[in-house]
């Protein structure tokens, strides 16, 4: 069952061919067997999965079963649920139980999805790589000696090692997209305001975006459906309908125009990389697709942009964590100043406290207007460039990360080659616009990601252009050998 | 004060917005409950959690807005003001800062002393109030109350423009009655819904330059604003006449000793950060809304003064008395509208009989146990005469008693005014006969005695004699 993606557990859910208990059951043995190399979770919840998954046998049993009834899903432990521990892979948030669940998490739990548990990420998702979590790295199931990308690492190992169908995921500088890139899954981020923040821990609250990771576009497309939306408790969510991602899959590549920035293919990119991705977009050419070399010229300034803003928004989002209402409290503390400085101290691990520092500086007087005002028009330059693009193309194809996968520990020690492994993908969380990265073949026996890039509210033909390319391609169907 | 010197204020004033929920949750607003039963995830500051504007605490804002002759911004921004304290639960606290809501409007006040004045409002922007720490009963501890914490605020902050602690008092009042005639605020200083801090500077009298201002706080009565500024006042110019530099600080004032006393300096203030909230977009209001809005604004305090000057023929002074109040100039009214062609002798009774009442059993108008048709009915019988002016005060404390209306108890106490001249001419023979010699002296020169004929007049009628028509009658006979 392991081996089957979304669209055919359902169907076999539907022909009686097992239940969801029985598919939650195998989910968990294999959680059980195989996560304790991979580390890809954090909390398992097996008792609260078993009853989910015997009411949506009931529900089925009543013929009220819709295509997503009865499929384990994972969620990031950045998302909210109700009753059990949301941890945002911190110490400060160790023993942390939400009385409310992420809009995520509603609607998903809504469409019959039944939540296996909460997986491992960089803590408060301030990572490339899963080391900065609390609960130890994620090991990458195609080499355990490496990373599997960040922050969404858990999520992303999980379906690459065939645990989970799917896993939800958030993405506010690449954190879908390099982790399904370095683990060779699909996984899509779209467009900031689609899917309702409410619930989901803020990193940074003007980047932080949700969405989902899956073996396919087709999967992928089920998954967002359901999770996307307008909801009135997140401002910033946007009022638009969501249309039918599964029903627009089968639009022809034929006609499509494909941008090619050529930023994406300079200096840096490793060559194995550069050869998958060159044979990918020979595959959409070979389909019809019309490729054109397009330029976004401020490319090169998304990453002080965002190691601006990012810091800046996070400095404010986690002053929460003080100890007071919830979270890490430190022992005997003397005094108000000794305790918030403990506590936080402790709290958060040096990756946390290094972006707080950076960007408490970034807001401070006489700073601010250098740094972050500065980094705002930064941002306005590289959506204008995307803007100008999309004018003459379609979509954006390019390598989601320039290289594949790391090794454990190798950049731990050097935070600014660490932040230049998401050089492709900050841009698109600056400007707001959907991503997605898909497998396009190997390097070295590691996967390659081919990252798409499309307008405001494109998804659709993102996962369009995905699943056209999965139906001549199988990269999305090879899954790493198991290692227990 | 030395006439040397002087003095610029510049007042800040919090006024609690009166919304049923939070300006950012759905969470109570009510005041009084058990701590932290007001408070949901949003206002606790939980992980996850994102701010959601209440509509209604824009509307106020933008009547306010209105009510000064401000400009109520198309486009204005939400901004963290960052810093930490416990009863501050996320760690910001949400403000406007560079764009508030209202810009740039005046007031016009009329301070006791000294000439009408107008004072610039710089701004008015909405925020958030924090929640309370509670310092008693807690062994080394503080307890956190966070039921206030999302209250609506709207800070008005005014231009340097007064000159003295009777001009920020007479200010201050001023706000305080249009937040409450436009029903945005209840006013309540002792439950904190309307709080000031006051910026204070001196310089020599003819200096251009202000002079370095202090920031007082704890200014929770209009009599503490003014003990508090002129405490002030006297300490910089001691400062400086000892040759010493006032600091530029945040002092706090004590009511108990009646002074200030230094809180945090400029140098210890916090750098609060401040950036755009991302978490909420700009507050873009639409010429339409505006408009709405104005054409709910209930009648201003200045309006209804001078229509009650010009519609009542009142005097300034009663005019001023009666509209300081929305709900007192309604009830004037009212019973304006029910009573006599009389609109001075309702004036008089308002102002005086009724708000003494009140003020004795310490009722809040919409208490009072005398409505406006009531006094009304009294009032119609002092204008036809039926009772006399001594006799109405006697029927008014019987309606207050809840003895009935005014007619009932006239009639049931026989209050009734004897304007029979027949009965009257009567009692005047009767009176004129029964003392001769008075006749004889007062007929021979002595005018001082007619005071005494319309005395037994009123005797013989027990007190229900129209001493009015009593005078003519008298006058008449005695001089015939």
């Amino acid at each position: 069952m392991h081996e089957l993606g979304i669209a055919e557990l359902a169907r076999g859910l539907d022909a009686g061919e097992y239940s969801s208990e029985e598919l939650t059951r195998e989910v968990l043995s294999r959680i059980e067997r195989l996560d304790k190399t991979l580390n890809t979770f954090i909390t398992v919840d097996a008792e609260g999965a078993l009853a989910a998954a015997r009411g949506a046998d009931e529900r089925r049993a009543a013929g009220q079963a819709g295509p997503l009834t009865g499929i384990p899903l994972a969620h990031k432990d950045i998302f909210c649920t109700n009753g059990l521990r949301t941890s945002c892979g911190s110490r400060m948030l160790d023993s942390f139980i939400a009385p409310y669940d992420a809009a995520v998490v509603e609607r998903l739990g809504a469409n019959g999805m039944v939540n296996v548990g909460k997986t491992n990420m960089d803590e408060f998702a301030m990572g490339s790589s899963n080391e900065t979590s609390y609960y130890g790295p994620v090991r990458n199931p195609w080499d355990t000696g490496r990373v599997p990308g960040g922050s969404s690492g858990g999520s992303a190992a999980a379906v690459a090692a065939r645990l989970v169908p799917a896993a939800t995921g958030t993405d506010t500088g690449g954190s879908i997209r390099q982790p399904a890139a370095l683990c060779g899954i699909t996984g899509i981020k779209p467009t900031y305001g689609r899917v309702s923040r409410w619930g989901m821990i803020a990193f940074a609250s003007s980047l932080d975006q949700g969405g989902v990771f899956a073996r396919s576009a087709e999967d992928a497309a089920m998954v967002l459906g359901a999770m996307a939306g307008f909801d009135e408790r997140d401002s910033t969510s946007v009022e638009q309908v969501v249309p039918d991602y599964s029903a627009a899959l089968d639009q022809p590549l034929k006609g499509l125009k494909v941008g090619l920035p050529k930023e994406f293919f300079g200096e840096g990119l490793e060559d194995g990389v550069r050869a998958a991705v060159d044979a990918a977009i020979a595959v959409l050419k070979e389909q019809g697709a019309e490729l054109r070399e397009v330029s976004l010229p401020n490319l090169g300034l998304s990453v002080p942009t965002y190691y601006v803003i990012a810091p800046a928004e996070c400095s404010s989002n986690l002053s929460r964590y003080d100890g007071v209402r919830f979270g890490y409290r430190c022992e005997d503390p003397r005094d108000l100043e000794d305790m918030y400085k403990r506590s936080r101290g402790e709290g958060f691990g040096a990756e946390v406290q290094r972006r707080i520092l950076v960007g408490t500086y970034a807001l401070s007087a006489g700073y601010y207007d250098a740094y972050y005002l500065k980094a705002q028009q930064c941002r306005r330059l590289i959506s204008e460039d995307f803007r100008k693009a999309f004018e003459a193309v379609d979509v954006l194809v390019g390598p989601t990360a320039p290289e594949t996968a790391f090794g454990l520990g190798e950049r731990a020690d050097d935070p600014v080659k660490m932040y230049l492994s998401d050089i492709n993908t900050l841009a698109v969380n600056l400007a707001g616009l959907p991503g997605m990265s898909i497998p396009a073949g190997f390097a070295d026996g590691l996967p390659v990601g081919l990252q798409l890039i499309g307008n405001y509210f494109d998804e659709g033909r993102l996962l369009a252009v995905a699943h056209q390319y999965q139906q001549h391609t199988d990269w999305h169907r090879r899954a790493p050998e198991e290692q227990s | 004060m030395s006439q040397d010197w002087e003095v610029v204020i510049g007042l800040e004033i919090h006024a609690q917005l009166a919304t049923r929920s939070k300006i950012f949750s759905a969470a109570s607003t009510s005041y009084g409950s058990e701590p932290n039963t007001q408070a949901c995830a949003v206002d606790l500051g939980m992980p996850g959690v994102l701010p959601v504007l209440n509509r209604e605490a824009v509307r106020m804002a933008a009547m306010f807005g209105l009510a000064v002759g401000a400009t109520v911004s198309p486009r204005s921004v939400f901004a963290r003001k960052n810093y930490f304290y416990p009863d501050l639960p996320k760690g910001y606290q949400i403000s406007q800062f560079e764009l508030p809501v209202v810009a740039g409007g005046e007031l016009l006040i009329e301070p006791e002393e000294g000439e009408p004045k107008v004072i610039g409002i710089t701004r008015a922007h909405l925020e958030e109030d924090a929640g309370k720490s509670l310092h008693e009963n807690y062994d080394k501890m503080t307890g956190i109350d966070l039921n206030r914490a999302g209250t609506p605020l709207l800070e008005i902050v005014s231009e340097p423009d007064m000159r003295s602690a009777k001009e920020a008092v007479a200010y201050m009042k001023k706000i305080h009655s249009l937040v409450r005639y436009l029903e945005i605020c209840d006013g309540n200083m002792q439950e904190g819904s309307f709080r000031c801090d006051a910026n204070v500077s001196v310089r020599p009298r003819g200096q251009k330059e202000f002079g370095t201002r202090t920031e007082l706080k704890n200014l929770n009565s209009f009599r503490f604003v003014e003990r508090a500024i002129n405490f002030e006042i006297e300490r910089q110019i001691d400062v400086i006449q000892g040759g010493g530099k006032v600091v530029q600080e945040t002092r706090l004032y004590d009511p108990d000793k009646g002074e200030t006393r230094s809180l945090r300096t400029k140098e210890e203030a916090n750098d609060y950060r401040y950036f755009p909230d991302p978490d909420l977009l700009p507050l873009v209001i639409e010429p339409a809304f505006v408009e709405e809005v104005r054409a709910s604004l209930p009648e201003l305090p200045d309006a209804k003064r001078r229509r009650f000057v010009e519609q009542y023929g009142l005097p300034e002074y009663d005019a001023g008395v009666l509209t300081a109040g929305r709900d007192l100039a309604d009830f004037y009214e009212a019973v304006v509208a029910a009573g006599p062609d009389d609109a001075k002798l309702a004036a008089n009774w308002v102002m005086g009989e009724f708000s003494g009442a009140l003020n004795k059993a310490g009722l809040a108008l919409e208490d009072s146990p005398v409505s406006a048709a009531a006094l009304a009915g009294l009032l119609s019988r002092i204008a036809d005469n039926t009772i006399s002016g001594r006799g109405a005060k006697d029927v008014f404390e019987a309606m207050w008693a809840g003895e009935g209306d005014a007619d009932s108890i006239i009639e049931a106490k026989g209050l009734k005014q004897i304007s029979d001249s027949g009965a009257l001419e009567a009692m005047i023979d009767e009176v004129i006969a029964a003392n001769p010699q008075q006749v004889e002296q007062y007929r021979a020169g002595k005018d001082k005695l007619f005071g005494f004929f319309v005395g037994q007049v009123m005797k013989a009628s027990k007190g229900k004699a129209n001493p009015q028509q009593v005078n003519e009658l008298l006058k008449q006979k005695l001089d015939a």
